[in-house]
């Protein structure tokens, strides 16, 4: 049975209600932090600012302690609730989201060290565009995946599995281009595989975000989807 | 990477009831304990053979009035009316040609209070042979020993077999009720609530024991203990206020229930 944003609510248990309600809003929030992370790792990149690229690693510790203290919260629910169904699926959507998202936070200081890396350097030019272009759709995935799990909606999620094909896709592109690059200026060669890592770290936030749509269809519709290709994924959801 | 199948979906490796061999046949069944009053309604049901299913629902929802018609304890009850067909290995359990005493041996029956004779552990055992009219003693020794190691119990009480069966604990009991049935040599199991009564430890052995059991017998148990159903058994039915609402594999039931009253019930919500 498919689960809804009303379905964890209605325990006879008030208490459970408000233990599940707490641990998925303490994720949202955990997801809060992280996008405003990538958002400053990622201007940190593009405008050369080194302090907010150190603001970045400084938060780090607080993700890290946020998905200790929530995956805490979920192993006492899963030892004395004992939850099914629709319960237990959402305890462990939320165990996997969070992991997944302190990963997030990981690229995101990445990138932030990179940031810093690359303005110690001097002026970049290569690959800036790209960058720029994969920052918005990893953005947009990931603020897209957490909606979705706050919505409970699966098409939502469905749309963020998509994205990711297309981010894959430029990564690839701009991996070419900057190998090309190299070869024909090796001098640049430190320079633009800084810039490369940080890409690499953007296309990594893209797989994280897809991975939390992906948990967000099992949430909702109780299918594991992780692993399958997008056409059957998308046969599945229609049947 | 781990493949998936592309019918991937969750319990997607729970076996499907459908495509097992079933052991009783339920269709039909209506059931009535007084004119107005009825108790269960068109039940249809196959229950796989030599796998453990779990019938669940609220008090009153009709699961052990179900149980009960299986090996016909419902005719002991006054005014108890049943319409439907109930087919044991293809037979009609109902037919006038059913002798019921031994429809009763072949479906063995526990209850949730164990019940041991006020007569010796091996008296106990050796009950069901007796009334049969095997009283030798080597045909006797050998079931008892068989039946109580099947019970898990052998070791226990080997010491000790002519002690009183009221003096061991509520668990023993319980598995020597067990014992005590399974000597007679069934087709099936009935458990009704059989560990309710009973401490962790001793539920957690019962629980192990009806593991172990599958293997030679089809069993059908009723539990309020929700975890217990999640534990023990290989099927699920779900039952509400007469109904038959979901029968499925476990392991869908109960992470992924088709229905919303199921959902409710296993999940602890108000329908």
């Amino acid at each position: 049975m498919n689960s809804n944003i009303e379905s964890h609510g209605h325990h006879i248990s008030k208490q459970f209600n408000l233990e599940l309600e707490e641990i998925k809003n303490n994720m949202l929030e955990m997801g809060g932090v992280i996008e405003r992370q990538i958002a400053d790792a990622m201007k940190s990149l593009l405008d050369g600012d080194t302090g907010l690229a150190a603001q970045v690693l400084t938060v780090e510790d607080r993700i890290d302690s946020m998905e200790v203290s929530i995956d805490e919260e979920c192993s006492l629910i899963l030892a004395r609730r004992h939850p099914a169904a629709s319960d237990l699926r959402l305890v462990l959507a939320i165990i996997k989201t969070v992991r997944d998202l302190e990963r997030v936070g990981d690229e995101s200081a990445k990138i932030a060290r990179m940031a810093i890396k690359l303005s110690e350097e001097g002026e970049i030019s290569q690959g800036l565009v790209e960058f720029r272009h994969l920052a918005d759709s990893v953005t947009r995935m990931v603020s897209g995946s957490l909606d979705a799990f706050a919505r409970y909606d699966a098409d939502a999620a469905l749309e963020v599995v998509r994205d990711d094909v297309a981010v894959d896709k430029i990564y690839a592109s701009v991996m070419r281009s900057l190998i090309t690059y190299m070869m024909e200026d090796p001098r640049s060669i430190s320079r633009v595989l800084n810039m490369l890592w940080a890409l690499r770290a953007l296309e990594r936030i893209g797989d994280h975000a897809k991975n939390v749509a992906e948990h967000v269809i099992y949430l909702v519709k109780g299918m594991d989807v992780r692993h399958e290709k997008l056409a059957d994924v998308e046969e599945q959801l229609e049947d | 990477m781990r493949k998936v199948d592309v019918s991937s979906v969750l319990g997607a490796s729970a076996e499907n009831p459908e495509g097992l061999e079933s052991c009783i046949d339920v269709s039909g069944l209506n059931l009535y304990y007084a004119k107005d009053k009825r108790a269960l309604n068109g039940i249809d049901l196959k229950i796989p053979k030599q796998r453990v299913t779990a019938f669940i629902g609220p008090s009153g929802c009709g699961k052990s009035s179900l149980l009960r018609c299986l090996n016909r304890m419902n005719d002991l009850v006054d005014d108890c009316v049943i319409d439907g067909l109930i087919e044991i290995d293809g037979e009609d359990i109902y037919s006038k040609h059913v002798d019921v005493a031994d429809l009763r041996r072949r479906v063995g029956m526990v209850f949730q209070k164990p019940n041991p004779f006020p007569k010796s552990i091996y008296e106990n055992v050796a009950y069901g042979l007796r009334i049969q009219g095997i009283n030798s003693k080597r045909v006797l020794d050998e079931v008892v020993e068989k039946s109580l190691r099947a019970a898990a119990l052998w070791d226990e009480v080997k010491d000790r077999l002519h002690d009183s069966a009221l003096g061991m604990s509520g668990g023993q009991q319980q598995r020597l009720v067990i014992a005590r049935t399974i000597a007679v040599e069934p087709e099936v199991l009935l458990l009704d609530e059989p560990a309710s009564a009973l401490d962790p430890i001793s539920t957690l052995k019962i629980e192990e024991l009806i593991h172990e059991l599958k293997r030679d017998y089809t069993i059908v148990i009723v539990t309020h203990n929700m975890q217990q159903a999640a534990r023990v058994s290989d099927f699920t039915a779900f039952m509400y206020m007469g109904d038959m609402v979901e029968f499925d594999a476990t392991d869908n039931i109960f992470t992924n229930p088709a229905k919303k009253q199921t959902e409710d019930y296993i999940t602890g919500r108000y329908g």
